[in-house]
């Protein structure tokens, strides 16, 4: 008893030993922060977003490259995309949210290009910007043809700064490689 | 014996005075005082309050009508949890059910809507009126920041119940609103994905919005409207003082039972008839089904974002969403830890001079936020003038530090032309900016068309 009593003004005195209060007050301390931690960590993973195959996020086997013909913009509704063909035969799948807010943007056939509606951002065939506000171009997804069949891979949306030549998908160069 | 039973045949008796303690009527000051102290719900006020302090054209009720609008949206709230299923195949269904199917359907969904939207006006109101009054000046710089904690989660309760009838509004506001978070640096998509519960708006979001729309923000709310409450008890009501009229020594003090309850209650008795007036006459809107394939022309957010909105067509999303809207909250939180030059706790604006900055601080930004908006739409092209820079400086920083610059001015203009306090200096500049971004919600609102070009009124509709 008289021991602890000293430990009680440990402060006045010693500041390099750690008591044995000291010790357990870091241990309690310690223990609730990391219950803190492990509720923080289940709550995450329990309200984590999850991707149900076959749905948007998954990947769309959408057709024979012969459907779309050079110059062409096709939607693909439940992938959420547009395959383009652009004049030279190259593809490009691009997610239809604009990058300004998330409205969704239609093709303009007769203008040649995408125009949101919501604060008239316009995009290029392969999705460069023509018009603010949208900040980069529209994003693009993954594209593989095998056999002349093309799959486009809406798990992530790649985003870009500009419009590359590189983003473009040649359909000859891919079958050959 | 008579000490374990000391009424053995006066069972009813014992039954109501163990719920009921204090005897009723109320018979003279010290037991009313002492009903206030014993009672759950009245202990949140102090048992006398100071007689000046009552009168109704100093704080205009607003704080208890925000209680009031609390309790419709639960009670409203609560019946239409009955009648809806959160899902995206049902959620509209359920719309439709509730104006042709359900008895008095209408009315509530109505009453919800309305005391949703009202409350926001009436909590932003409540803020002024505490603003203009010095009421958040020490001892009260922490209620501030809790009614300001409360705005935001009355802001997050509104935009949660903006998704839920799942119409074309519903669908494509969310999706406005919640892509602004894409543009927190480093944790903005992270967030938006796991509110969204995905990439986009979706039943996962329905189901993430609902949650937080009946149980996470109303619990929070019902723990911090209580400690703001208790909060005013603590820290005493300011009292009205007239222009140069000192602090007075004494105050007349009055019972809380019957002084401010019978005030209380009355108050809500009119402000609920007209509020039931007004939800019986005009419906909450409801357009078609929500379409996530087509974006209807314009896509606005809600009134409330309309300002926000309004920003992020002339400046760089991060600065329109991110910037500008966090500094001007981190400014309201520190607005009660400044150091004050003035006495003016009570006096509506502060002083003489106060009034005339005030007013000048008003004036300003009715006329320069239209002239404004209208050279960065027509005359001035900033991307295209600076066009080696990328547009997150020319279109964000470069006009984000020309407006601090003018703000400046301004200030130091009003300190050493004419002459005013920091105090009042600082009201003019609070009633610049809050005045710029009523203008910006109006134009947002009413001078906005398809494709979010600006227009007349009359051609919007």
């Amino acid at each position: 008893m008289a021991e602890q009593h000293t430990d009680n003004k440990h402060d006045d005195n010693t500041h390099d030993q750690t008591t044995r209060r000291d010790f357990l007050k870091l241990a309690w301390g310690a223990a609730g922060l990391l219950v803190l931690g492990e509720g923080a960590l289940v709550a995450y993973k329990f309200f984590a977003p999850k991707v149900v195959a076959g749905e948007f996020g998954g990947v769309f086997t959408i057709g024979l490259l012969d459907d779309f013909p050079p110059g062409s913009v096709t939607p693909v509704t439940a992938g959420r995309f547009y395959l383009v063909r652009l004049a030279d035969g190259g593809l490009l799948a691009l997610y239809r949210k604009c990058t300004h807010l998330g409205c969704a943007v239609p093709w303009d056939q007769a203008e040649g290009k995408f125009i949101c509606p919501c604060h008239a951002s316009a995009f290029e065939p392969d999705g460069d910007v023509l018009n603010p506000p949208a900040p980069r171009p529209l994003d693009r997804f993954a594209i593989t043809v095998v056999d002349g069949e093309i799959n486009v891979d809406t798990g992530t949306a790649i985003q870009r700064d500009h419009a590359n030549q590189s983003d473009i998908v040649y359909p000859s160069a891919e079958v050959s490689s | 014996m008579s000490t374990l039973d000391p009424r053995p045949d006066a069972l009813p008796e014992r039954v109501i005075d163990s719920i009921q303690r204090d005897d009723l009527p109320l018979a003279d000051d010290r037991s009313r005082m002492k009903f206030v102290l014993n009672n759950m719900i009245l202990h949140i006020h102090p048992a006398k309050v100071a007689k000046p302090a009552l009168k109704f054209t100093y704080t205009w009720g607003l704080g208890g009508l925000a209680i009031l609008l609390v309790m419709i949206l639960v009670f409203t709230g609560v019946m239409l949890m009955f009648v809806y299923t959160p899902t995206p195949e049902s959620a509209y269904a359920d719309m439709l059910r509730l104006k042709t199917e359900i008895q008095f359907g209408s009315l509530i969904r109505n009453l919800h809507h309305w005391s949703g939207n009202l409350l926001l006006v009436t909590a932003v109101l409540h803020m002024l009126r505490v603003f203009y009054t010095g009421g958040f000046r020490p001892p009260r710089e922490f209620n501030w920041v809790l009614g300001l904690i409360l705005l935001l989660l009355v802001v997050g309760a509104n935009f949660t119940g903006y998704l839920l009838p799942w119409d074309q509004l519903a669908y494509w506001a969310v999706t406005v609103g919640t892509s602004l978070l894409d543009y927190i640096p480093v944790l903005g998509p992270a967030v938006s994905r796991l509110i969204l519960g995905g990439p986009e708006v979706s039943g996962a979001t329905l189901t993430n919005f609902y949650g937080l729309h009946v149980a996470i923000i109303p619990l929070t709310m019902f723990f911090l409207i209580s400690f703001h409450i208790w909060r005013v008890r603590k820290d005493t009501l300011t009292l009205p003082r007239n222009l140069d009229e000192p602090r007075p020594d004494r105050v007349e003090k009055v019972t809380t039972i019957p002084h401010l309850v019978s005030i209380e209650l009355v108050f809500a008795l009119v402000m609920l008839a007209l509020i039931i007036v007004w939800a019986s006459w005009i419906d909450a809107p409801l357009e078609e089904a929500a379409n996530p394939d087509h974006s209807p022309n314009p896509a606005k957010a809600a009134w409330y974002f309309m300002g926000l909105q309004e920003l992020l067509l002339h400046f760089h999303p991060v600065f329109g969403a991110i910037v500008i809207p966090g500094l001007a909250l981190v400014g309201l939180a520190t607005l009660p830890y400044l150091r004050f030059d003035t006495d003016a706790e009570g006096i509506w604006f502060r002083s003489r001079s106060g009034r005339r900055a005030a007013a000048i601080g008003a004036l300003t930004a009715l006329v320069f936020t239209p002239v404004l908006v209208l050279l960065d739409e027509y005359v001035v092209d900033l991307p295209s003038l600076l066009p080696s820079l990328p547009t997150i400086i020319s279109n964000g920083w470069v006009p984000l530090a020309g407006l601090l610059l003018m703000l400046l001015v301004y200030y130091q203009a009003l300190r050493f032309v004419f002459r005013v306090s920091a105090c009042e200096a600082r009201q003019s500049l609070f009633t610049l900016l809050a005045v710029s971004f009523a203008v910006l919600t109006v134009i947002g609102v009413v001078f906005r068309g398809e494709g979010m070009a600006l227009m007349w009124p009359w051609e919007v509709l």
